[in-house]
C-alpha cells in the first residue's frame, strides 16, 4: 500500500492495516483538522485519539471538548472497525449513529474513541463505540450505529 | 433581528467558529446555521465528513434551544444527553445549512429535532434527534 496515494489505500478489497490507513486519513480533510491519531486495535476493534485543543472547545466556560468532536472520532473508529473485522477495505457510508454522553470530555484531556464491529452482513456493518480519556472503565460516551456498503463505488 | 442573530452567533462555541459556522438568518421557526465548505470538513474524497455534518446539526439544536429559552424566561446553561443522527445523502463540497426545531421544552429538558441540507431544503443530507438538560438557576 502506498500511503501517499489515496487510490491504492482506498481500493476495494485492499488488505486493511488500521495504523497505515489512519496515517493517511489524518493527513487531509476533517481527520487532518482534528489530528486524529491511531491508538491501538484488536481483531474487531480500532481505537483512535484526538488531543484537546482550545479551538475544539464546546463550552468556553468549562473548556470541555465539543461533543461533535467525539462523534467524528467514533464515526472514524467504528467505520475502521468494520474494515478491521472484514480484513479488507470496503467502501461504505454511515447510515446512522447514536451517542449517549455520560459526561463531558474535560479541558486538556486527550479523548480516545474505540470502535467495535460486533456483526457484519453482506451490506451492513453493526457497530458500537466507547469514548474515554485513557481509562476504558471510565467512559464518557457510548455509541451505536450502522454502516452500509457502497456498491459500484469507484476509487 | 440582525442584532439577535449576531448574539446567537456569539453563543456558538469555539468548535463551531473554527469550522466557520455562523447564524445566517432567522426564519419563521428559528435560527439557520451556515457552514461553508472547507477542506477541514471533508471526509472521503468529494464528500463532507459525517462528524462535521453532525456538528452542524448540534449547533443548530443549541441555537434553537437558546432562542427558545430567551423567548421564554431568559437564557440558561444546557447540557446534551444524547444524539441520534440519520445520514441520508452524501454531503457535497458546498455550503451546508441546518436548523433545529424544539419538539418539546419542559422545565428541565428539551427534545430537539434538527435537519441539514445543501441546495434544496426539501432534500436533507442528515437529520438528528437530541435531548438536552436545561440547568436551572437552583442548579437543577
Amino acid at each position: 500500500m502506498d500511503i501517499e496515494n489515496p487510490v491504492s489505500t482506498f481500493t476495494e478489497g485492499t488488505p486493511f492495516d488500521p495504523e497505515l490507513v489512519n496515517r493517511f486519513m489524518s493527513k487531509f480533510g476533517h481527520g487532518g483538522f482534528l489530528n486524529m491519531e491511531y491508538s491501538q486495535h484488536g481483531e474487531d476493534w480500532v481505537e483512535l485519539a484526538i488531543d484537546w485543543r482550545d479551538d475544539l472547545v464546546g463550552d468556553p466556560g468549562t473548556g470541555v471538548m465539543a461533543s461533535a468532536v467525539v462523534i467524528s472520532l467514533l464515526d472514524n473508529a467504528t467505520s475502521m472497525s468494520i474494515w478491521q473485522k472484514r480484513g479488507a477495505f470496503v467502501p461504505q457510508v454511515t447510515m446512522d449513529l447514536r451517542l449517549d454522553y455520560l459526561r463531558p470530555s474535560p479541558a486538556g484531556k486527550r479523548v480516545y474513541g474505540r470502535g467495535i464491529c460486533y456483526h457484519i452482513s453482506r451490506k451492513i456493518g453493526f457497530v458500537r463505540g466507547i469514548a474515554h480519556n485513557g481509562d476504558l472503565e471510565d467512559p464518557l460516551a457510548y455509541a451505536s450505529g450502522t454502516f452500509i456498503r457502497l456498491e459500484g463505488w469507484q476509487s | 433581528m440582525n442584532h439577535f442573530r449576531d448574539d446567537l452567533t456569539a453563543l456558538l462555541p469555539p468548535y463551531a467558529q473554527s469550522l466557520g459556522m455562523f447564524v445566517r438568518h432567522m426564519d419563521g421557526t428559528g435560527p439557520v446555521i451556515e457552514m461553508p465548505f472547507d477542506q477541514k470538513i471533508q471526509g472521503r474524497p468529494g464528500f463532507l465528513h459525517g462528524g462535521a455534518i453532525s456538528g452542524l446539526l448540534e449547533m443548530a439544536a443549541i441555537a434553537a434551544i437558546h432562542q427558545a429559552l430567551i423567548a421564554r424566561h431568559g437564557d440558561a446553561p444546557i447540557r446534551q444527553v444524547n444524539v441520534t443522527i440519520d445520514f441520508m445523502r452524501g454531503g457535497l463540497p458546498q455550503t451546508s445549512y441546518a436548523a433545529g426545531t424544539i419538539a418539546r421544552m419542559g422545565r428541565s429538558m428539551a427534545n430537539v429535532n434538527a435537519r441539514a441540507w445543501q441546495g434544496d431544503p426539501e432534500k436533507p443530507i442528515a437529520t438528528a434527534q437530541m435531548h438536552y438538560l436545561i440547568k436551572s438557576a437552583q442548579g437543577g
